[in-house]
């Protein structure tokens, strides 16, 4: 698969990834307004992800279409971060992803806006705009709860803990991007821990939590397809119904 | 005086492709057309040996919009119901939508309909004083939740005569 095209299915995979994953909140959320909140971001993911996958295919040049790469990709070839793939768990624990993940998407975003590869520019320059939403409304709940009652701040501050390990993961780069990052049509990520510390801090420190301590990670690989078990599971519900009933359509 | 009849015909056939593109709806707020909403960026017709080849050019509000592939199927269809058997439509993603591209009358439109319009954008910076209620003209307003029914609203209740209402984001 030639670089651009694996690049685009990473950052689309991300988007489908959770995308999946927040749609498994939809009737269970705190509140309705919630269900409707994550579903629409989920919705806004799953748009992003249609467009990076459909161009995958088409620079590859098989012939394969976003429903082949998002139904009939097993779990090696998917090269999401492992961030977006790990269970909901509870509301703490999918609001913490949200920041950190959100935080991240949009400085990734905001950058490729300017790629020297147009249709990836043209997906930034939309997706940054949602995205920016997307990170406000974690943000909001993170401030809410980190500052309310002494549960949510529990909650809130174990959320932080559970997340804290992935977020390494999301900074790490490969020779592949720093090849397209050469080219113009691709971010250097490692450039973005600094502006993204300062902000998830900022929020931290306004909802009076504390920035989880360093220690064990993962070892990182969602970008080559190495995963944590969780996403298996995920694959399986999201893929059923496409590979029970080939072709199905309504 | 000499007349140039081919042109006129093209002008009129632009004429009435542009037309008949531009009065389809939003499916999801069926008061808006697809021009009031700024979702129609482009109409050509390319006059071939095979007849009339029109081209529009659509791009979506958000990413993950539901309502463009109805959008993109009703065009076709209302193009070549006025009479061009040839249609493309052509999707794009850049430049980014931004609600400053709806029209006054969608605006318009829009308050009428019940949903309070988007503020304007000045760059990246939001110009909103208050979201006034669709239904008193008031100015005591307050947002229920960021997200809505669908991607573009965002809920919201009016203090005064307690009615909830929509309200199409400014983005």
């Amino acid at each position: 698969m030639p670089a651009v095209a694996t690049y685009a299915l990473r950052l689309g995979d991300d988007a489908l990834v959770l995308a999946q994953r927040l749609g498994g909140w939809i009737a269970r959320a705190p509140q309705l307004e919630e269900d409707v909140a994550l579903g629409n971001i989920a919705l806004d993911l799953l748009g992003q992800a249609r467009a990076l996958l459909t161009y995958a295919g088409e620079v590859e040049g098989l012939g394969r279409t976003e429903d082949d790469l998002a139904y009939l990709r097993d779990e090696r070839d998917f090269l999401n971060l492992q961030i977006v793939e790990r269970p909901n768990e509870d509301f703490g624990v999918t609001i913490a992803r949200q920041l950190f993940f959100s935080t991240w998407q949009l400085a990734v975003h905001q950058r490729l806006a300017g790629s020297s590869d147009p249709l990836i520019a043209g997906v930034a320059g939309k997706a940054v705009k949602e995205v920016d939403y997307h990170r406000d409304h974690a943000t909001q709940w993170v401030l809410r709860l980190g500052d309310g009652t002494e549960e949510s701040h529990r909650r809130m501050q174990a959320g932080l803990e559970r997340m804290w390990p992935y977020v390494g993961e999301m900074f790490v780069t490969d020779d592949l991007e720093r090849d397209l990052v050469a080219d113009g049509v691709a971010v250097d990520v490692t450039t973005l821990r600094e502006e993204w510390d300062t902000y998830v801090g900022q929020v931290l420190d306004d909802a009076t939590l504390v920035r989880p301590e360093d220690g064990w990670t993962p070892p990182p690989g969602g970008r080559q397809g190495m995963h944590t078990e969780a996403l298996g599971f995920l694959l399986a519900e999201m893929q059923h119904l496409h590979r029970s009933h080939p072709g199905a359509s309504w | 005086m000499v007349s140039a009849p081919t042109d006129e015909r093209e002008t009129s056939a632009l004429e009435t492709a542009r037309s008949a593109a531009a009065a389809v709806l939003d499916p999801e707020v069926p008061v808006l057309t697809i021009e009031d909403l700024g979702v129609l960026r482009a109409v050509a017709v390319e006059h071939g040996p095979d007849g009339p080849t029109v081209t529009v050019t659509v791009t979506p509000t958000y990413s993950g919009c539901p309502a463009m592939e109805v959008i993109e199927r009703d065009v076709a269809d209302a193009v070549r119901a006025a009479g061009f058997e040839q249609v493309r439509v052509r999707r794009v993603l850049s430049p980014a939508w931004t609600t400053d591209w709806m029209t006054e009358a969608g605006r318009r439109k829009l308050a009428d309909y019940g949903i309070a319009p988007p503020s304007a954008r000045d760059g990246a910076a939001l110009l909103q004083i208050s979201v006034r209620c669709p239904q008193c003209g008031s100015p005591d307003t307050r947002e229920l939740s960021r997200f809505g029914s669908t991607a573009c609203k965002s809920m919201w209740q009016c203090v005064a005569c307690r009615e909830p209402f929509d309200h199409f984001k400014a983005h």
